[in-house]
């Protein structure tokens, strides 16, 4: 099969009309993702054990089971319609990597803030609020940002419940046609050209997480 | 002859009263039937090795540690505990912190809010948890900074500081709360030795205004004895010995508290 650039260029437009939906399918999963990955985080931490350990279990169930598999159970058992149905799937499967990464964010926090934060008297929700997600969140923006990219690269999976992204439009194009090649690439090079500077702005906030002000404690001398 | 001496005195009020307080880690005692009143306006120094459970001690107090057994009393309110017709239950957290907002600590490794600036550190708490209004907040933590050295500083952050100055700024911190009781956990411990001179200033003056009860664990004798009003010397979870600073730091009576005390001798 030889490249056509003339075919190419006639198809781009219709391709790159897909682009929103594969964005928008993005940053409404990742919404869902942050936002339950944190209420996750947060139930598992609770002192009622038959919570956190349903909780924990619930997770790891997502966890281990395939995100099309998911798709295609949630699709046909719930009648949301295709977007929505993709949007939430996502969401909640990478809420259950996001939460890990929020945990790890909190654990980062020195005991001795709490302890601080009791002493000041401020309720548990003013000390999660003011003091330890304050201090959690921002060395955990780049691996949310990982997040956020392995989560783009993930929308073409939404082909499978019939959700008109980049990837469908393609496979159309391809059935319509039977020039595949031109199509996929195309697909591809748009990937690239959005997730590449992503990923860059990701390395540099990586750079930039070591030198947050204040951000190091000083060892503990006894 | 103490308890003479205490019968002949104007009635004091008591603010902190400890009832047979046992705590245990595990099977690890570290505190062993205490029981203890602080006056109202008085300095207590602790004193003692490590793991001697002073610190425990103020840790019950701010609510950090829970006693195993026994209960505490602050300004006549239980600490740990709530009356319910007549009887005592575990106090909840809302009871928690209506009687902790009583208490304030200064902790050995000061624990500002690294992303909050000097002001910040020292109004969060007044707005949100008195409800101060901002101006309210900021004019109370400028006075308190004020009374640290440290009113030139309040758009710094904690790292900005050095270990000193951060030390003054959890003191102005605690006092911006205005607690009845100040609770000290070798608070300057974790400092470089030249550093640890305008720590203690500061917190003798604050002691000299005289208000303010004080418990504070230290290593420093002669802060001790210029400070405190009495001094409990911690052995093994117990009391060993207390007194006035002259009794206990000048005139120990056990073996163990002359050697304590001649480490430090020594060391100097």
């Amino acid at each position: 099969m030889t490249w056509d650039w003339a075919f190419a260029f006639e198809i781009f437009p219709r391709i790159l009309q897909g682009v929103g939906v594969t964005i928008g399918a993005t940053f409404s999963a990742f919404a869902i993702s942050l936002t339950l990955g944190l209420v996750l985080t947060l139930l598992r931490r609770l002192s009622f054990k038959p919570l956190s350990l349903t909780v924990a279990g619930i997770i790891e169930f997502i966890r281990v089971t395939p995100p099309l598999v998911q798709l295609f159970f949630v699709y046909f058992a719930f009648d949301m319609g295709p977007f929505l149905t993709g949007a939430i799937v996502l969401g909640v499967h990478y809420s259950t990597y996001v939460s890990e990464v929020y945990r790890s964010g909190i654990n980062s926090v020195p005991k001795s803030q709490w302890e601080a934060s009791r002493a000041l008297n401020f309720s548990p929700v003013q000390t999660w609020r003011k003091v330890v997600l304050p201090q959690a969140i921002p060395p955990i923006i780049p691996m949310l940002g990982n997040y956020l990219i392995i989560l783009f690269k993930e929308t073409p999976l939404l082909m499978g419940i019939y959700v008109t992204e980049m990837m469908m439009i393609a496979r159309s194009i391809g059935a319509e046609t039977y020039r595949f090649l031109e199509p996929i690439t195309i697909v591809g090079f748009i990937f690239l050209v959005l997730s590449y500077p992503c990923a860059l702005f990701i390395r540099y906030l990586e750079r930039r997480s070591g030198q947050i002000p204040g951000s190091a404690e000083k060892g503990v001398k006894a | 002859m103490t308890e003479v001496a205490e019968n002949l005195e104007p009635a004091r009020e008591v603010i902190v009263r400890y009832n047979n307080v046992k705590k245990a880690f595990g099977i690890n005692i570290v505190l062993n039937d205490l029981n203890l009143d602080v006056y109202k306006g008085e300095k207590v120094a602790l004193i003692g090795p490590s793991g001697s459970g002073k610190t425990t001690i103020i840790r019950m107090l701010m609510t950090l540690e829970q006693p195993s057994s026994g209960t505490i009393e602050i300004d006549g309110e239980h600490l740990w505990h709530k009356e319910v017709n007549g009887q005592l239950k575990d106090a909840d957290e809302k009871h928690l912190r209506k009687v902790r907002g009583k208490i304030g600590m200064v902790f050995q490794q000061y624990n500002l809010f690294p992303h909050m600036s000097i002001m910040r550190n020292c109004t969060e708490a007044p707005i949100h948890v008195l409800g101060l209004s901002k101006d309210e907040a900021k004019e109370r933590a400028l006075q308190m900074l004020q009374k640290v050295g440290l009113s030139d500083k309040v758009d710094m952050y904690p790292s900005q500081l050095s270990g000193g100055q951060q030390q003054r700024v959890a003191i102005a911190r605690s006092l911006v709360m205005q607690p009845k009781v100040m609770l000290f956990d070798e608070v300057t411990a974790a400092l470089d030795p030249e550093l640890v001179g305008e720590v203690l200033e500061v917190i003798k003056d604050i002691a000299s205004e005289g208000e303010t009860t004080m418990m504070l664990i230290t290593h420093e004798m002669d802060f001790a004895r210029d400070v405190a009003d009495r001094v409990l010397f911690l052995d093994n979870g117990l009391i060993a010995e207390h007194g006035t600073p002259y009794d206990v730091i000048e005139n120990p009576q056990s073996d163990r508290l002359k050697s304590f005390l001649g480490r430090f001798n020594s060391a100097h």
